[in-house]
């Protein structure tokens, strides 16, 4: 199986459940769940299992992010982009940013 | 997928807008988030040539974008307003002594003159002090009583006409599920004005009002404005933060539920025989108060009263 390189980026203090970590780049199965591609929906939960510090109620609320937590892969809303059905590529840029922290 | 803007036609949409579900370029978004809060600010008359105006600056996203918009619209439509930054020193280490460098940053990158304002100095205590004294059971209480009264005596320092502060859609929409769940009827009735003004008193407005938070966060994102994020050390506050979760929960399922709030926020009607607490200033500090003393005169003397002599 090959492997998805993407970079992953927290800001908005969603960083603070990933070990206040601003910017990560990761390898990721291209087939989380065999034999489908990884999409958006594969990678949450697997940033829950491999990379979320603490606190998932924080970050997850049922298999997608909380509200509140926004989300831009490759510089667009991810609600244009199909969201927890994206199929994730190699080189994605995929960014989450909290609006729930301080005004 | 390559949808276009609807709005030129021409660009590839970055943004789905929560209120009405368009999809926009980053040209046009910038241009119908700018021109709907120039709208909301000459639809209910907010300034007028030659206002003082103090943005309320925390350093967070909200004020940090408000700071740019205002600066923004003010050459862009000549307005004609001196505008300042206002900011309150809580005295919280780790926190707002942070969040206080962005707010000097921001006065770099805008040009604005800056005022920071600290509760020791006001009030003779620091948030640190208090939580020290009272714990983390009330310390928000406090926190609030104190911020309003803050910026209202750093407006009079700066000698302004007027505050505006970030208050975004999001925000009203959950003060009016708050208020309503305490059953703050007078709170209720002032809280969705875009406006307000107190006897004698600062005008303050909140130019947000319509303005959803997801464009807010997506405006400073593809601006790359520079603001701080971090939750408050001594804020717990969970009955609000149960109130958000809430009110996300319903964006969420349908966005306009933001609006729609804020709209029946407007609606309510008192009926007359509802008694509303009468406007009269404090004894000792003459800050308006429907008692003879205000709340920060009445938490003050709590405290002064705890401390070893
Ligand atoms: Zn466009
Ligand atoms: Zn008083």
């Amino acid at each position: 199986m090959s492997l998805l390189k993407i970079k992953l980026s927290f800001s908005g203090g969603i960083e603070l459940l990933f070990d206040n970590i601003k910017q990560k780049s990761v390898e990721i199965p291209s087939s989380i769940n065999p034999p489908n591609s990884t999409t958006m929906k594969d990678l949450i939960s697997w940033m829950k299992d491999n990379l979320l510090k603490e606190r998932p109620e924080l970050f997850m609320s049922g298999d997608t992010v909380r509200p509140g937590i926004l989300v831009l892969i490759n510089d667009s809303d991810w609600e244009l982009e199909g969201e927890l059905e994206y199929e994730i590529k190699d080189g994605d840029d995929i960014v989450f940013i909290s609006t729930l922290h301080g005004g | 997928m390559g949808r276009l803007c609807v709005i030129c036609d021409k660009e590839r949409a970055i943004i789905k807008r929560p209120k009405t579900g368009q999809k926009l370029c980053k040209e046009c978004f910038y241009y119908v988030f700018e021109t709907e809060i120039h709208n909301a600010i000459i639809d209910n008359k907010l300034f007028k040539k030659g206002d003082r105006i103090a943005i309320a600056a925390s350093g967070g996203k909200d004020s940090t974008v408000l700071a740019h918009v205002m600066k923004l619209l003010n050459e862009r439509y000549q307005y004609g307003l001196e505008l300042f930054l206002l900011s309150v020193d809580e005295g919280i280490t780790g926190y707002r002594d942070d969040s206080l460098e962005t707010v000097k940053r921001n006065q770099q990158q805008y040009e604005l003159p800056l005022k920071i304002i600290s509760y020791s100095e006001l009030y003779g205590w620091s948030m640190d002090q208090i939580v020290k004294e009272v714990g983390l059971k009330n310390n928000c209480t406090f926190c609030g009583v104190f911020r309003r009264q803050a910026l209202d005596r750093g407006a009079v320092i700066l000698n302004v006409d007027h505050i505006v502060t970030g208050h975004n859609a999001d925000d009203i929409a959950e003060t009016v599920l708050m208020n309503i769940l305490r059953g703050d009827i007078a709170r209720l009735q002032r809280c969705t004005e875009i406006c307000t003004t107190g006897d004698g008193c600062i005008r303050r407005s909140k130019p947000f009002k319509y303005t959803y938070e997801k464009e807010i966060v997506m405006y400073a994102y593809f601006k790359k404005l520079d603001y701080f994020s971090t939750e408050c050390i001594y804020s717990p506050n969970s009955y609000r933060g149960h109130a958000r979760t809430f009110l996300k929960d319903l964006e969420s399922v349908r966005p306009s539920a933001i609006i729609d709030i804020i709209h029946s926020g407007e609606a309510f009607e008192i009926k007359k025989e509802v008694k509303l607490p009468t406007q009269g200033v404090c004894k000792r500090c003459g800050y308006m108060s429907s008692n003879e003393l205000c709340k920060a005169c009445v938490l003050l003397e709590g405290l002064n009263r705890g401390l070893p002599k």
